[in-house]
């Protein structure tokens, strides 16, 4: 499944370029965190490796292979929740693994308690709060055991001590093996959990660096002004 | 009128209608209670036929795509305003001596009107069943797709997830069958004792000029189907507190 290489990927949702010549590839470890403007393709970039949307142009290569051999989850920005139970929400995605239904409840409920969910599993998952959601759709895709978990900006809209119990549990999915791909704005999450950074700016990666040389030293104009909070809207305003 | 105001009206138009119905009903006509049981015998044998079969027919063209599907949908959705009594003519069609279920001798009987309200319930059940489904595939298909669920899996699931507009859409099912006279006229002929319903009752007594009788059916009749309202609405309130 790694080393993960994408080459000259292009997408054009709606006619507008996003996506241009992209290239990238990443190691099988690791939290990488994508960094970049809204509309630079973060989000796209997810979809296109989960197989939600198809590419224009360009490869993506699974470890050499076109297709990933290992499983793959992904936690959405607004996570699906079932009008079921807690325990519901995380069982029913392990209904196509194969696994005897003491199997499934024993890993459902491993991951709740994990999450710091077991004293709620029979509450209704639409009346959790919008940490807790987040924290479910973790735990499902925990439960699924995957070898790339994809986040899309897990954490935007969620208050700091929510913010800080999501980032303990994607460390935890990391140290059990799984290698963590995720976009997000906020600079300071990423140095947080970053191992390496890719930056995204007019459809390419402008730089992927480990999260110490990023943070230290930006190689591009596009990152610096970035990190000094000049998004490209203001630039383009004030020229 | 804000939501308790809308609460007491309905609850003072169920009060009313009912407490003339029940105080008409004090006589307790033993012919009065044969039709109502039977209208209500008939009614929901219909809706279980038509949910049983309406809700997965619903769900699967909910979540599948093939060519012709939007026909489909549209034929579906057409169906919806079937007048009960070209139903009545095709059940008839169907059931008569020289038609393909002849044989049956199911013409004039119970199981005639049973089978005409399922095919005036089924396609309203179905219909709304797919719409209700189809906006909640659209939210979950990613997240379904990403996971691996299959199509069967995925009808069950949302079948439970969405259960309570269902219900509510099975509550409207049931309104259609219980008021409608057209079809349950024809294939079953309003045979006292035998095949008489509420609606059918009510046509012939106003046409006798029995109106005491008609007012009574009437009041009987809606009734229920304002009780099938408040439940209605009521389920959905306690679901969306409950649920969410």
């Amino acid at each position: 499944m790694f080393p993960l290489r994408i080459s000259g990927l292009c997408c054009q949702p709606n006619g507008r370029t996003v996506l241009d010549g992209l290239d990238l590839e990443l190691s099988g470890e690791g939290i990488s965190v994508i960094l970049g403007a809204n509309g630079s393709g973060k989000t796209l970039l997810l979809r296109l490796l989960a197989g939600l949307l198809p590419a224009d142009g360009g490869t993506i290569r699974w470890g050499g292979a076109a297709r990933p051999d290992g499983r793959l989850a992904m936690v959405f920005q607004q996570p699906m929740m079932l009008r079921l139970s807690v325990h519901a929400n995380v069982e029913f995605a392990l209904h196509p693994q194969a696994l005897s239904a003491a199997e499934r409840n024993a890993r459902t409920n491993h991951v709740l308690a994990r999450v710091g969910l077991a004293h709620r599993t029979g509450d209704c998952a639409r009346l959790l709060s919008g940490g807790e959601r987040q924290r479910l759709a973790l735990a499902r895709a925990w439960a699924m055991r995957p070898r790339l978990l994809l986040l899309d900006e897990p954490t935007a809209s969620l208050d700091p001590s929510a913010t800080e119990a999501v980032e303990r549990i994607i460390r935890e999915i990391r140290t059990d093996g799984a290698k963590v791909l995720m976009s997000t704005h906020n600079l300071g999450q990423a140095t947080r959990l970053a191992d390496d950074v890719v930056f995204l700016a007019d459809g390419r990666v402008q730089e992927h660096e480990s999260a110490q040389r990023f943070f230290a030293r930006p190689q591009s104009a596009a990152a610096r002004a970035f990190m000094q909070g000049e998004l490209p809207w203001r630039i383009a305003f004030e020229h | 009128m804000n939501m308790r105001q809308r609460n007491s009206a309905w609850l003072i138009a169920l009060t009313v209608c009912g407490s003339a119905g029940y105080v008409l009903l004090a006589d307790c006509d033993p012919r009065l209670l044969e039709i109502v049981g039977l209208s209500l015998f008939v009614s929901l044998s219909a809706l279980c036929i038509g949910a049983l079969l309406g809700l997965p027919l619903g769900a699967w063209l909910a979540v599948s795509r093939f060519p012709g599907r939007t026909a489909l949908v549209v034929a579906l959705n057409a169906l919806m305003g079937l007048p009960s009594v070209v139903v009545g003519v095709l059940v008839y069609l169907a059931l008569s001596r020289s038609g393909p279920l002849g044989s049956f001798g199911l013409l004039y009987s119970p199981t005639a009107m049973v089978i005409a309200q399922s095919a005036l319930v089924l396609p309203l059940i179905a219909a709304v069943a797919r719409q209700i489904i189809e906006d909640a595939w659209q939210e979950y298909a990613p997240e379904f797709s990403l996971i691996g669920i299959g199509r069967l899996h995925a009808v069950g699931l949302l079948l439970a997830d969405c259960r309570f507009s269902l219900t509510v859409a099975t509550l409207a099912g049931l309104g259609r069958a219980m008021s409608e006279v057209g079809a349950v006229m024809i294939v079953g002929g309003n045979i006292e004792g035998y095949t008489r319903v509420m609606t059918t009752a009510i046509a012939l007594e106003t046409s006798k000029g029995d109106l005491a009788l008609s007012i009574l059916l009437g009041c009987i009749l809606m009734t229920i189907i304002l009780g099938l309202n408040v439940i209605a609405h009521a389920l959905r309130t306690w679901a969306s507190r409950r649920y969410g």
